[in-house]
């Protein structure tokens, strides 16, 4: 007869502790499992979490640790929600958040819709479309930099050619109004393959069977496009939409290295903003409370967004 | 409209999930708006308020029946 290793294990365990462990219940089992996980979980999100909300409540500067810390009440969420250089900085992430999201739905979801059609050297296409995703920001955030150069950048040149301008008379980084579109641009050439392949994934899963039971029907391909293709990858546009939502909320490597959050404030979105304040000018108290201000925030719309989605699902 | 108005009145009264989390809803996504909206200081001032109000409400209602 043939020994299971589990067998062997159990002989090797001493008796008493087997008869302890005998005498627990499955639940008792399967928290004892679970307990390791749940610790881990509680030190590194939920403990920093509430450790944040108190010290938003504070003076507290932790490059002054002796100091004595005062409790300030609300003071801190006060002058952030009514300082116009905050505000501003609200403004710059909604336009960076609104224009990636849909630049980077449409072109992902077209890039997908033609991949998903079979051609000849279909996969290379994929692998090349899909390479900027694999690239750090940092390296994008460089190599942009050098592209957007106004005297030897192809961007540039690239404008020029379809425009008519002088290459050298624009500069996408350091002109206040267009700035905010250099990162909104570099960010959609980095991320659109992301969502490309989420929407990819959603064209794959729609069965044939439905395609050949609307031509059945003598469906047009634009009505089989609306009322077949659209509805069954919504779920996986939505999913796409939720990731690349979140992300840029918190977009910071990019940016930094792209603009610095400049010219001016024009590019400085909440994460870069929340970063100087916490690490550069050191007000601990007021940045936690700029960091809880945008979780609750990030955490109320992902809450709607994800009961959204359950409901696109059940449909 | 108004008949609408009376039944979501009605199901908010009688604490059904599905209302009082389009209450919530609403409210989430107006505490957005208010927050980056480029028009008035004073809306952005309230944003906060308002998102709390609606995530802690969504948070309580989900577990309302249905």
């Amino acid at each position: 007869m043939t020994v299971s290793p589990i067998d062997r294990v159990a002989a090797k365990t001493p008796s008493g502790v087997a008869r302890r462990i005998k005498g627990f219940s499955d639940r008792t089992i399967a928290w004892i499992f679970v307990a390791p996980t749940v610790f881990l979980l509680l030190a590194v999100n939920i403990f920093p979490l509430i450790w944040t909300i108190r010290l938003s409540f504070t003076n507290f500067r932790v490059n002054r640790p002796n100091n004595d810390v005062e409790w300030v009440g609300l003071r801190n969420y006060q002058r952030i929600l009514t300082d116009p250089d905050v505000w501003n900085t609200m403004q710059a992430t909604a336009h960076f958040l609104i224009w990636t999201i849909t630049l980077q739905v449409l072109i992902g979801f077209i890039l997908a819709f033609l991949i998903n059609k079979k051609f000849k050297g279909n996969d290379m296409w994929t692998t090349i479309i899909v390479f900027p995703m694999m690239l750090s920001p940092a390296v994008v955030g460089n190599f942009w930099t050098f592209l957007y150069q106004p005297q030897i950048g192809l961007f540039n040149y690239v404008i020029a050619f379809f425009t008519g301008a002088d290459p050298a008379s624009f500069s996408m980084i350091g002109d206040v109004h267009l700035a905010p579109w250099a990162i909104v641009i570099a960010d959609t050439w980095m991320w659109t393959p992301f969502v490309m392949l989420i929407c990819l994934a959603g064209l794959r899963s729609i069965p044939d069977s439905i395609y050949e039971a609307a031509e059945c029907d003598r469906a047009s391909k634009w009505r089989q496009f609306w009322t077949i293709t659209i509805p069954m990858a919504l779920p996986f546009l939505m999913l796409a939409v939720l990731f690349r939502g979140i992300e840029n909320f918190k977009m910071f490597d990019l940016v930094v290295q792209l603009t610095g959050g400049g010219p001016g404030n024009t590019t400085t979105l909440t994460s870069i903003d929340l970063k100087r304040e916490a690490f550069e000018k050191w007000r601990t108290g007021y940045s936690s409370a700029y960091a809880v201000i945008l979780f609750v925030t990030v955490f109320g719309l992902a809450s709607i967004y994800v009961k959204a989605l359950n409901k696109v699902k059940e449909r | 409209m108004i008949t609408f108005l009376r039944t979501f009145i009605s199901s908010l009264l009688q604490f059904r999930r599905g209302s009082w989390e389009m209450l919530a809803t609403i409210m989430i996504a107006l505490g957005v708006f208010m927050l980056m909206q480029p028009f008035l200081l004073g809306l952005y001032s309230y944003s906060f308020i308002v998102t709390l109000v609606g995530t802690v409400m969504f948070i309580i209602v989900s577990h309302f029946p249905e």
